[in-house]
């Protein structure tokens, strides 16, 4: 089933007379965690303002063909009943923290909904308890470290109960151990509650595990899609000049010196493993 | 030289980021300062051009003590581009940018326009000449950071975090720049958490966590060292974690570069191979 379905979306900035986006097509189906990468300056940031109504709503321009997310196309609903369905986390969470305590920045969108109170107190209970921040509940958000802040921020995405959400950058603030374990809070949101994960990331290494589809876009366009193994040991992706995970490159290395892997490993685990068995021959 | 002795460092809400730090660190050197969020890194490097002084200790930079310097003439040899560039820009147009530091340390016009344009060329904004800094791109507003600092020449540069929001592309140009800088005998100095960047770079890489150096030493040796990278809260390169897997085969432990990765496990499997 389709969460996020885009035809021929062709978008060009108010003022710009070169389009952002062109002729992109695209399913993403509910449950899918995808990776959405490409050179800086592709269009990545655009194409998910389509996503919650931010294009056309706010930036206006010129938008054509369709983005229909959750069944609901966004060029007819405003950003405000969207994001009931599409939650954002962006790359600096104090710009999206502003309460005084944890407890009432993850509470302050259902508020907003004007939710019940039990609803509220139950499901901001629920969104601290799966991002493993209920101990952090009474601080104030600028106190955290920038990974606990990032924490908070996808906690009051999450308490929304959205189908999407999409993280543009989440952890390049981050040291690689809080960024890893951002990564695995948000892996567990897509594996238990099913929630569709659109994470824009150049940092692929540690990310890519996680995931069951990659996106390369390039000046504008979708030029890959499939899965990692896939995507990322592709000429294309080479030659566009995404940073090829090195577990990747290593496979290919090797290949060139005609040893060839069983698989494309995408961790290091996999890649010890391949090489133990390249080893018994 | 930059020489840090012993240096504290709290700030006035009491938090104490500098808990006696003692580094040298030498003319024409590439270091990198790495360490958990938090561990004190940005809080050092804004030591080096004495935009801090310590609260105790003492840091010299060519031989004269940031307390008795103004952060104007510590500028002149020590150039920061901060992690955030948002907080270094505010000029109408990106060569106005350029322009203004080279204005406040007197140079005359013919020169600083002269400057300009090597700043403009050197790091791909010519284009941009007239545009608005925050009409840029994330990776173009730092390369104008870069730009506006490089200008003055100063022979120390400090980059906080440069590879942040940077796409690999970027990041290999960064790393040639880098390179490129150094062999000029400038000394480069970065702080950063990009574990597989440094690991391409193989700088002096210096270990920080809360406050303290807790390592210092070559790249291949301080980013093959587990326990102590994941104390700072590092992750050793995706290469050094295949080899720490394959320990028990007798293969080096110390290697963080992917072609070197390559001949190893190459030769070893055709020796395998061929038995």
């Amino acid at each position: 089933m389709s969460v996020i379905k885009v035809s021929n979306l062709t978008y060009t900035y108010l003022g710009s007379e070169k389009p952002t986006l062109k002729e992109i097509n695209l399913v993403i189906d509910k449950g899918e965690f995808v990776i959405l990468t490409g050179p800086s300056g592709c269009g990545k940031t655009t194409f998910c303002r389509c996503f919650n109504g931010l294009i056309p709503h706010f930036y206006g321009g010129d938008l054509k063909g369709d983005v229909v997310v959750s069944g609901l196309a966004v060029r007819d609903h405003p950003t405000s009943e969207l994001s009931q369905y599409v939650g954002f986390v962006f790359q600096n969470p104090e710009n999206q923290l502003f309460a005084l305590s944890v407890e009432k920045d993850v509470a302050f969108g259902l508020e907003n909904l004007g939710l019940q109170r039990d609803e509220i107190r139950r499901r901001v209970e629920w969104a601290l308890d799966m991002t493993e921040i209920t101990h952090l509940r009474e601080s104030a958000p600028y106190e955290l470290s920038g990974g606990q802040q990032q924490r908070v921020a996808i906690a009051s995405v999450l308490a929304m109960q959205p189908e999407v959400i999409v993280l543009d950058e989440p952890t390049s603030f981050l040291d690689p151990l809080s960024a890893k374990k951002i990564f695995e809070v948000v892996s567990r949101l897509n594996t238990e509650l099913k929630i569709t994960i659109i994470l824009v990331e150049h940092r692929l290494d540690l990310a890519v595990m996680y995931a069951n589809r990659v996106i390369v876009m390039d000046g504008g366009r979708i030029i890959l899609s499939g899965h990692p193994r896939e995507v990322f040991n592709s000429e294309k992706a080479y030659l566009t000049g995404v940073g090829i995970p090195k577990t990747i490159r290593l496979f290919q290395l090797l290949r060139e010196d005609g040893i060839e892997l069983a698989y494309v490993p995408i961790t290091p685990d996999e890649t010890a493993q391949l090489i133990r068995e390249a080893l018994k021959l | 030289m930059i020489k840090v002795e012993n240096v504290y460092f709290t700030y006035p809400n009491g938090v104490e980021a500098l808990r006696g730090v003692t580094v040298r660190i030498e003319d024409g050197e590439f270091v990198t300062i790495m360490g958990e969020n938090g561990a004190g890194k940005t809080t050092l490097v804004k030591h080096f051009n004495g935009l801090l002084k310590p609260t105790r200790g003492r840091v010299e930079v060519d031989g004269i003590d940031t307390r008795d310097a103004s952060v104007a003439e510590l500028s002149r040899k020590v150039g920061l581009v901060f992690q955030n560039s948002d907080h270094q820009l505010f000029s109408e147009t990106v060569e106005e940018e350029i322009a203004f530091g080279l204005r406040n340390f007197g140079f005359d016009a013919p020169t600083i326009s002269k400057r300009v344009e090597w700043a403009l060329n050197l790091l791909d904004l010519v284009e941009y000449r007239k545009s608005s800094p925050f009409m840029l791109s994330g990776g173009e507003r730092k390369r104008l950071a870069l730009a506006s600092v490089l200008a003055w020449d100063p022979k120390i540069i400090v980059l906080d975090e440069p590879t942040i929001g940077q796409d690999y592309q970027q990041k290999v140009k960064l790393r040639e720049f880098i390179t490129q800088l150094n062999a000029q005998k400038r000394t480069v100095i970065v702080v950063t958490h990009d574990v597989e960047f440094v690991a391409e770079c193989r700088p002096r890489v210096i270990l920080m966590s809360h406050g303290e150096v807790v390592a210092d030493g070559p790249a291949p040796r301080i980013l093959t060292d587990y326990d102590t990278m994941t104390k700072v809260s590092l992750l050793p390169p995706q290469v050094t974690q295949i080899f720490l897997r394959l320990s028990d085969l007798n293969l080096p432990s110390n290697i963080i570069d992917i072609y070197e990765a390559k001949q190893l496990l190459s030769a070893r499997i055709c020796k395998a191979g061929s038995k």
